[in-house]
């Protein structure tokens, strides 16, 4: 680089960074620094307690609670979302019967794409809404409506899907993943869509199943796009915070009784509604700590070889 | 990437950005770095706390906003004055505000902006926060700011100065003279008042006196002929009692209702003074429990209303797919898009257990909808005079015509005006309870317990746990409370 450039390129990048610096990081600091205090969230006055508020953390109960849900969602969420959204990929574009020598989608497969990315257009709030009313308690939900009519459920007690204990994480992953699969299924369509078309040929001339295809050179050719799926994902089930607080009972949702409890919606609950804002902070902390650990492992296990093509 | 941004939410920390950074494929390296910056980060943000503690807007002076005092101008309001309004705009609307603030404008020469809005916390948390708050704010609703909360932080006015003022309609008697007995109780943090409940609130049953007539029910005094009508009701495919299941509060109406009628006025104070005997070996606790529970065992709920959300629920109440549900006397101003025209709302207080200590006509009353000043308003002199004028018949008027409901001004409804049906039967079933009212004060007082009480119900609703569980739990909760060092305070006798 010419003298003189450094000073040009640092001139563009200074006001980037301290933006960043300045709402990013920021925050970040001032939130620990709340988290060694007693604030409460609606003055300027608290006094420090030092690591009072961790402590008190590992003895909370709901918070615990909360983080398994979280890990339970980070197990499934992903998983069931890439995998149903790699079947529907290959199936639209690699997935047809080997008409005339090329290698194409079942039929329809345009078709398809758009009405698997439809869910993907509307916003989470809209989407609690809809949801609210499928698993809505009473004979007017749409999945009671449905099994009271084919006499599978009764009518005096239908299920209460989000009221349940056993049924409502589950009841959201469905939510998440009917959302997301969409989305992954056209991320790895392109990818699908790079990958030459001979390779395929090659391996159809010398016999190869589709089965065989797809896990031969369909998934080592997409691994880079998975791992970003993962990544992403795994951030969703850290969250799910608008999810969980607009449809499950208690302030900031959380329930039947702390069954789907998430750690922003502890988190929440406690920042705005009991007014214990530092001990909130600490939670806002831990949730910091975990994602970040969480991203640098996932990108760890899941580093490969890189396949050039 | 829409909708891995879209699931950031309010709430959502922004910890997700800089690990969504390195996925997009800056990679690891980025992203540790990150990650040392900020453990390097963290360390001179011990130093910063001082600085954070120190940077609330300290005390303003109020002196542009304050004019001459006089006889019929107390507190010294100024002309030309700006007063910030934000209202709940909620089940009462918020056109009745905009009324006072038409009449005020007038009157006073002072302007005010106006905010309507369900986002209570959502806006003012951080103008509290920086020193900035309205001048007057009507604090409920889902997202209100919890008063226990200001008040511990000093945010919050007493409003004794309003309250021993001249009333507007009769200078010889003082503001606090002219409101209905009892209903400042609510608003009361360590005996001092800090939050004005301007709306007069009954708890209680509510009915549809077409569908009792129609099926020639009897209003039930006690709870076996209340149980009798559910049980006649389900026989016909009607639902016995609906609640708000998605909000247990309204179940724990009817739960510490019976309580209070079964165990008289000292059963409801133990629970408010944290009495380690409140729920556990107390004879009225169990009684109301198990009655209660006795509905939910003999299927005589509106069939899933446990998961419903007010509106849900109350909506079908208003499709005689239920004889009653718990609520408050908001209830009919809320529902009033969904309430057939010959509906015939009705209001009734809790049957009664055997062997109660109050008579049947006791009712839960008191006031809600807690309006308040900030310790911080700009506006001091034109918010306290705001207040004052809502307690007068005037304004209190306006009101009723506004929200279908009454505030807490005696006899504060000019006789021109036309009550809807639920509202006259409130009027009517508070003349009839006359000294006979009671209201729990816990639920402003300790938010947590209430939630852990909240819990427990939603658990017995759906059959999850019994009435013995249900009163350790609650116990549980009560002696949590007592624990807690910031919940010291608060004692009524």
């Amino acid at each position: 680089m010419r003298k003189g450039q450094y000073r040009f390129v640092a001139g563009f990048l200074l006001v980037p960074v301290a933006l960043y610096l300045i709402f990013v990081i920021w925050p970040y600091i001032q939130t620990f620094g709340y988290s060694l205090t007693d604030w409460k969230g609606q003055s300027q006055t608290f006094s420090f307690v030092g690591l009072d508020n961790y402590e008190a953390l590992f003895r909370d109960d709901i918070f615990m609670g909360a983080i398994w849900h979280n890990i339970l969602f980070l197990v499934f969420i992903p998983v069931i979302t890439i995998l149903l959204a790699l079947f529907f990929a290959f199936m639209l574009n690699a997935g047809g019967r080997g008409r005339a020598g090329g290698v194409s989608g079942v039929a329809g497969s345009k078709f398809y794409r758009v009405v698997y990315f439809f869910p993907q257009v509307l916003s989470l709030a809209i989407l609690a809404v809809l949801f609210r009313a499928v698993y809505r308690s009473d004979g007017g939900g749409m999945l009671n409506g449905a099994l009271v009519k084919l006499g599978l459920v009764d009518a005096d007690r239908p299920v209460e899907w989000l009221n349940e204990p056993d049924f409502v994480l589950w009841a959201l992953i469905v939510v998440v993943v009917w959302h997301g699969v969409g989305f992954y299924l056209v991320l790895f369509s392109a990818a699908m869509q790079s990958i030459p078309k001979d390779i395929y040929e090659a391996a159809l001339i010398d016999g190869a199943s589709r089965g065989q295809s797809f896990f031969r050179i369909t998934l080592p050719l997409l691994w880079d796009s998975v791992q970003t799926a993962w990544v992403y994902l795994g951030i969703a089930a850290m969250d799910m915070f608008i999810l969980v607080s607009t449809m499950t009972s208690g302030e900031f949702g959380g329930g039947p009784d702390h069954h789907s409890e998430v750690m922003a919606t502890v988190m929440m609950r406690n920042f705005l509604y009991y007014g214990k804002s530092g001990y909130a902070c600490a939670m806002g902390v831990i949730m910091l700590l975990l994602t970040l650990i969480l991203s640098v492992v996932m990108l760890r296990a899941t580093r490969r070889e890189r396949i050039e093509f | 990437m829409g909708s891995t941004s879209a699931e950031n939410g309010a709430g959502k920390s922004t910890d997700d950005a800089a690990a969504r950074h390195g996925a997009g494929g800056v990679g690891r390296r980025a992203l540790i770095k990150r990650s040392a910056a900020l453990g390097l980060a963290s360390v001179p943000a011990m130093g910063l706390l001082s600085a954070c503690a120190s940077g609330g807007g300290g005390d303003e002076s109020n002196d542009d906003t304050r004019g001459e005092t006089s006889k019929d101008n107390p507190f010294g309001v100024k002309k030309g004055t700006k007063l910030d309004v934000v209202i709940f705009k909620g089940g009462y609307g918020d056109d009745y505000a905009k009324a006072w603030e038409a009449a005020f404008r007038k009157k006073w020469g002072v302007t005010s902006t106006h905010t309507g809005t369900q986002e209570i916390t959502g806006k003012l948390q951080p103008r509290f926060n920086a020193g900035n708050p309205p001048d007057i704010v009507d604090n409920s609703g889902a997202q209100k700011i919890k008063i226990d909360v200001l008040y511990r932080n000093g945010q919050l006015l007493d409003l004794a100065e309003v309250l021993d003022a001249p009333s507007v309609d009769d200078p010889s008697k003082k503001v606090r003279d002219t409101v209905i007995p009892g209903t400042l109780d609510p608003g009361l943090q360590e005996g001092k008042v800090v939050a004005l409940n301007y709306i007069y609130t009954v708890w209680g049953l509510w009915y549809s006196g077409k569908l009792f007539e129609e099926k020639g029910w009897e209003v039930p005094k006690t709870w076996a002929d209340f149980l009798a009508i559910c049980k006649d009701a389900k026989s016909q495919g009607i639902g016995g009692l609906a609640h708000q299941g998605k909000y247990p509060y309204y179940i724990n109406v009817a739960i510490m209702d019976l309580i209070a009628k079964k165990g008289g006025l000292d059963a409801m104070k133990a629970i408010d003074n944290l009495d380690p005997k409140a729920f556990a070996g107390s004879d009225a606790a169990q009684a109301a429990v198990e009655a209660v529970y006795e509905v939910v065992e003999k299927g005589y709920l509106m069939p899933g209303t446990n998961g419903l959300d007010h509106t849900e629920s109350q909506t079908r109440w208003n499709q005689y797919k239920a004889a009653f549900i718990t609520s408050g006397s908001w209830l009919e101003n809320e529902q009033l898009k969904q309430t057939p025209p010959d509906f015939d709302m009705k209001f009734l207080p809790m049957p009664l257990l055997e062997g109660s200590e109050m008579p049947f006509e006791a009712i839960r009353a008191g006031s809600g909808e807690p309006f308040i000043i900030p310790a911080k308003a700009r506006n001091l002199p034109a918010a306290k005079e705001f207040m004052r004028m809502m307690l007068s018949r005037e304004w209190s008027t306006l009101f009723a015509k506004e929200a279908n409901s009454l505030t807490i001004l005696k006899d504060g409804v000019d006789p021109s005006v036309q009550l809807r049906p639920g509202t006259q039967s409130t009027v009517e079933a508070s003349k009839a309870a006359g000294d006979n009212t009671f209201r729990f004060l816990y639920t402003e007082w300790y938010s947590e317990m209430d939630t852990a009480i909240q819990n427990a119900s939603n658990e017995l609703m759906a059959r999850r746990i019994q009435p013995k569980e249900w009163l350790k739990r609650a116990q549980a909760a009560v002696d949590k409370a007592a624990k807690d060092p910031a919940s010291k305070k608060n004692r009524r006798d």
